[in-house]
């Protein structure tokens, strides 16, 4: 299916560019235009097609589903919710603060918060046509346990004393009202329904989020194929292998913290992790250096600094950092059974 | 004169919906003070979870997008 594209890149690079299917440089370009063009014709159908479906799916109504749930399945729900819910990341404390004051836990909406970067569909899209199902599969465990655990970490320590002031009263609050409600309507629990949306209001919801997410990601597609491209035809064979292999163990954690100021979202990384495990980076180190790109950035740690002290904070960044590690390094050892 | 706020963290979708929104009252020759929120708090009291959203003389009106032409026009000539 993807033959095609594979094709176009042999033909544009070898026969109207004019480079040598053996130069290094001609393996990258070639590279680069089957990747984008593959990447870019997935992205349009898929994102509209994906768009139709959760047309009626919005935040609104995953707050009113998880708040009240009991923690046990809460955290596993927000991480999932995280998953397939779409916000910008400019709206992450306007949704913190809305859970929040739903009385939603604290570990619960972090769940939905940490999962959210990790995984959206254009995530998925790309792990599948780059690397694969299994490694898809496998990613989005990961990325929902990551959720999980940590959402249910964060509660057990009771991080919620070191939330900023006001937000702290907002959560008791919200409890209160959350308690007072259920004493009254035991029964009657918000659930998620589908709402029944005329076809035509979905295709325009469908059409305005291509145009929208499309228009937001495809110079990351640009860059991170090109980083991939230029990693693919320049970086020696076997450089990669030989350096940081799976022998050292503490090219995990040196990962990690390299992506940590390196901010990008999962669009703009994908491309890349493709080039890297094809030039021989072990796929728990790969992993664990895409995860802390995505999910770590410092410009959304200055924005949470709104609700959360500085304890929290740290907390939230150290519990990324050793979850992630943890991840390369169990990866790197089975990665032979995969 | 209609107060009407932008209530977002100042991200690019807000900066062009207010930017809109004031184009389109020009037009229409309706006179507007349009503001932006971007105080966590505030944006929490009125119960928005995603930006932008748009405040009519107090009223949410909207939230989530930037807003189409059609429904910004719809605000202005109300009242």
């Amino acid at each position: 299916m993807f033959a095609i594209f594979t094709q176009l890149a042999d033909w544009l690079t070898y026969s109207i560019l004019n480079f040598s299917p053996d130069s290094k440089l001609g393996d990258a370009v070639h590279f680069f235009i089957e990747d984008v063009t593959k990447i870019f014709a997935l992205l349009i159908v898929m994102i509209y097609f994906i768009a139709l479906l959760r047309a009626s799916l919005n935040i609104e109504r995953v707050r009113d589903y998880l708040s009240g749930k009991n923690r046990g399945v809460g955290y596993l729900l927000g991480s999932g919710f995280g998953a397939i819910t779409p916000f910008c990341s400019c709206s992450s404390i306007p949704v913190f603060l809305g859970f929040t004051s739903a009385g939603i836990p604290l570990g619960i909406t972090m769940s939905f918060l940490l999962t959210s970067p990790l995984i959206n569909e254009v995530a998925i899209l790309l792990l599948m046509s780059l690397l694969g199902w299994k490694f898809t599969l496998l990613y989005v465990a990961i990325g929902i346990c990551v959720g999980t655990i940590g959402g249910f970490f964060l509660d057990s320590i009771k991080a919620e004393r070191w939330l900023q002031s006001f937000a702290a009263k907002a959560l008791a609050q919200g409890q209160q009202k959350d308690q007072l409600q259920h004493e009254d309507t035991p029964v009657v629990m918000p659930v998620v329904m589908p709402v029944v949306m005329p076809f035509l209001e979905r295709h325009q919801f469908a059409k305005d989020e291509t145009f929208e997410i499309f228009g937001r990601v495809w110079k990351w597609v640009i860059i991170g194929v090109g980083l991939g491209a230029a990693l693919h035809g320049f970086v020696p064979d076997g450089w990669i292998e030989q350096y940081l292999g799976a022998g050292q163990w503490w090219s995990v954690p040196a990962a990690v913290l390299l992506g940590i100021p390196l901010y990008s979202n999962a669009t703009g990384v994908i491309p890349v992790m493709e080039s890297l495990i094809i030039n021989g980076l072990p796929i728990g180190t790969t992993l664990a250096f895409c995860m802390s790109t995505v999910a770590a950035s410092f410009p959304e740690f200055i924005l949470l600094k709104q609700v959360m002290q500085w304890r929290l904070l740290a907390t939230v960044f150290f519990l990324l950092l050793v979850s992630f590690t943890v991840v390369g390094w169990l990866f790197n050892a089975f990665s032979s059974f995969l | 004169m209609k107060q009407i706020k932008v209530l977002g963290s100042g991200c690019k979708k807000c900066t062009k919906t207010a930017e809109l929104i004031n184009k389109l009252a020009l037009e229409k020759g309706v006179s507007v003070n349009v503001t932006k929120e971007t105080d966590p708090q505030v944006i929490m009291a009125y119960g928005v979870m995603s930006t932008p959203a748009v405040v009519v003389d107090e009223q949410l009106v909207h939230s989530g997008s930037i807003p189409h032409t059609e429904q910004i026009q719809a605000w202005l000539s109300e009242g």
